[in-house]
């Protein structure tokens, strides 16, 4: 029993990471960048929500649709401003710009928002109760946990349908596949990759809300760890594929949650990498990876 | 080049608001200092034509970043008092000056050398452990006299005779909470869940389990946790629940405890918490449904709803200063105390007219000595006390007195929450 109990805790932590995952992974695959502020934008979607609905006493589903408006707008500003120009710059110079990014989003929410911690109010609740009593109260299941496996689950099915049947998903894939063939074949790559970030941004919010549904302080800062793991999440996967995603961030949920109970809830973080370094080694592309040999 | 030229000015746009937002920000954290002008002067001296005596105390403390809570706090806490001091018909005077070191080690020095080259006489800080151990490092080079309102780990005053706590050290916190627990018979079986990354943590813990065992608590779990930015507490609460611990210790900051307290309340287990003082703060979380915190307990040294004069009037000035609603914490009550402790060993100083008019370079010094004499007493060559020290009465305590080691000596005080607010046991 108490082994259900810790697997559905590393279940909905897993679908968190995964909803995170997909944004690394989707930016990655398409603009070949690693979006290192995308976990900051995570906090500022938990904290536009947190706002309309304490302060502005808005209906929740209002204050995750308004955070999903914000993030997307501030996933394509900060696409525009801080990436595009870089475009044609080496690689390092674009990782550089997002850690950059990364802190001029903490510190802002710090100098608007203050250091302290706001504790998010829970809005899964049926009649006053959190969660479903079963087994005679021997395990509690939140309300918050089965919601964000299920958001995980459709995001993944719309995810999919969206590259695969869509014009602007295939649009994706070409530009994914070859930047320069795409742009020949007249898909406008700067269009597309914006459209990756307003994805992925959007997705943020929702992952916002979700994360701090499930463990409710609200800081600063909240974003950049599980951002962190995350992308170890998409890595794990194998970065650039989408359902690569989904599984490294199940499965990174389950091994933290389940190292944690069973072998040590101090060095949880280093299980985790060990994993990841024993997962690259056998395989370097990740799980679901593709192997893409360099054309010499 | 015109996509160069945008994002130049974008980037210098983006500076230029990040100056503005430090500049606003820094000057609403400051207080106004409400030191008369006269004794100021020159800077060359501090004795004023009239014979008042102005001593510069430099604070040092987080006003911005993750930890900023508590220095601001202890920032405007402490400047109530000087204004309180300076307003008194006396000679002495305060004049505080407080540098932001962020709650980071280096920054911490910087700011200690951005005193030094004011003439501060006196340092008042730092709020963390963690640059207060760097800092004092250097007072004690340096001879500077040293109090320090909450940095709380033995590692602070260790082998430092001119650092001074305000705080309990953080092993004397846990030997205190759990000699509390055995006194009331709050519980026999105990679990400590502690953040096992952290000093001040891991000191209450390892200070509560050694005095649990001594007193016959049997602590049935030990679980940790790496770091602060830790959410998930369901594993922990499980084993002290499978243990059958009817009390849990938590000597953690109040964020991870709201969190503790919220799973707690999911998985239905509804044991006695009982926290430290770094569990103060947990009321005022924005969004924090109190009613989870109810019947938690916690070692505070400073009630800020207790309903003596001194207080009452504190929290008055103390919101009036910092211009928000919001109550003072410990944090506040510890740097208010500390200004006075200061004062009344200044006052007791006999010579602190002709230490005064010594240059800069000599009077920290002399000071220093002067003043590690009023804190911990005089001792002769064989250890033995020949004459006490001061003893302080303040918001956190009455009769507070010094060990020549650094560490306070005062009455601990246990509140409890009911109906969202503290109450004093």
């Amino acid at each position: 029993m108490t082994l259900l109990g810790h697997l559905i805790t590393g279940l909905s932590l897993g679908s968190i990471y995964a909803i995170i995952a997909l944004g690394y992974t989707m930016v990655y695959g398409i603009a070949k960048m690693l979006n290192f502020a995308h976990g900051d934008v995570i906090m500022v979607g938990a904290y536009i929500c947190f706002f309309a609905v304490t302060s502005f006493s808005l209906p929740p589903v209002v204050g995750v649709l308004l955070a999903m408006v914000v993030c997307t707008i501030l996933g394509v500003v900060i696409e525009g401003l801080a990436y595009k120009p870089l475009r044609q710059a080496p690689s390092l110079a674009v990782l550089i710009t997002a850690i950059g990014v990364s802190y001029f989003l903490q510190n802002s929410a710090q100098i608007l928002w203050g250091a302290d911690y706001k504790s998010f109010p829970n809005f899964l609740t049926v009649n006053g109760q959190t969660g479903v009593s079963l087994f005679g109260g021997q395990l509690n299941v939140t309300y918050t946990a089965i919601v964000t496996v299920l958001a995980c689950v459709v995001i993944m099915l719309a995810l999919t349908f969206f590259t695969s049947k869509t014009k602007m998903g295939k649009a994706m894939r070409a530009v994914s596949e070859d930047k320069g063939a795409a742009q020949l074949m007249g898909i406008n790559v700067n269009s597309t990759i914006s459209m990756t970030f307003a994805i992925g941004s959007a997705l943020a919010a929702v992952a916002g809300v979700l994360m701090c549904s499930a463990y409710p302080t609200l800081s600063p800062t909240t974003g950049s760890l599980p951002g962190i793991r995350a992308f170890t999440a998409a890595v794990f996967g194998g970065i650039g594929s989408i359902p690569g995603a989904l599984l490294g961030g199940i499965m990174l949920g389950l091994v933290e949650t389940l190292t944690k109970a069973y072998i040590t809830t101090s060095l949880y973080d280093a299980v985790v990498f060990a994993l990841l370094i024993v997962v690259l080694l056998v395989k370097p592309s990740g799980l679901l990876g593709r192997y893409v040999p360099e054309k010499v | 080049m015109n996509s160069k030229k945008f994002l130049a000015g974008v980037l210098a746009a983006a500076m230029a608001l990040s100056l503005t937002a430090c500049g606003g920000g820094g000057q609403t954290s400051t207080p106004s200092t409400s030191t008369p002008d006269a004794s100021t002067g020159d800077g060359s001296t501090p004795v004023a034509a009239d014979g008042t005596i102005t001593i510069k105390v430099g604070g040092i403390g987080p006003l911005t970043g993750s930890t900023a809570t508590y220095g601001v706090a202890t920032h405007y806490g402490a400047q109530v008092a000087v204004d309180e001091i300076n307003a008194l018909d006396s000679d002495i005077k305060l004049e505080l000056r407080f540098e932001d070191d962020t709650g980071v080690n280096e920054t911490g020095v910087s700011a200690y050398n951005t005193l030094k080259d004011w003439d501060v006489d006196v340092i008042y800080g730092t709020t963390t452990t963690g640059p207060c151990v760097a800092v004092a490092a250097e007072t004690y080079a340096d001879r500077y006299f040293q109090l320090t309102p909450s940095a709380s780990s033995p590692d602070v005053t260790d082998g430092k005779d001119n650092v001074f706590q305000m705080c309990f050290t953080d092993p004397n916190q846990g030997l205190t909470a759990a000699n509390y627990v055995a006194d009331n018979n709050l519980a026999t079986k105990v679990a400590v869940i502690y953040n096992n990354g952290d000093a001040y943590s891991t000191g209450i813990a390892q200070g509560f389990i050694a005095q649990a065992a001594e007193r016959g608590l049997e602590v049935v779990t030990e679980q940790t946790f790496p770091a602060d930015t830790t959410t998930d507490f369901n594993v922990q609460l499980a084993a002290c629940r499978d243990g059958g611990a009817e009390l849990v210790f938590m000597p953690i900051y109040y964020g991870p405890a709201s969190l503790v307290l919220q799973q707690a309340n999911a998985m239905g287990y509804d044991p006695q918490f009982f926290g430290g003082d770094g569990m103060d703060g947990i009321l005022a979380i924005e969004g924090f449904d109190t009613s989870l915190a109810e019947g938690l307990m916690l070692l505070t040294p400073f009630n800020a709803t207790a309903e003596d004069e001194r207080t009452v009037t504190f929290v008055a000035s103390y919101k009036a200063l910092s211009g928000s609603d919001e109550n003072p914490n410990q944090f506040a009550a510890d740097g208010y105390d500390c200004m006075y402790a200061i004062y009344e060993a200044l006052l007791n100083i006999d010579n602190l007219a002709e230490i005064a008019a010594m240059d800069p370079a000599e009077r920290h010094t002399a000071l220093c000595d002067a003043l590690i004499v009023q804190f911990a007493g005089e001792y002769d060559d064989a250890g033995n006390q020949t004459a006490p020290g001061i003893s302080v009465d303040g918001l956190t305590g009455s009769g507070m007195t010094w060990q020549a080691n650094g560490e306070v000596s005062k009455d601990p005080m246990v509140v409890v929450v009911e109906n969202g607010a503290y109450v004093t046991q």
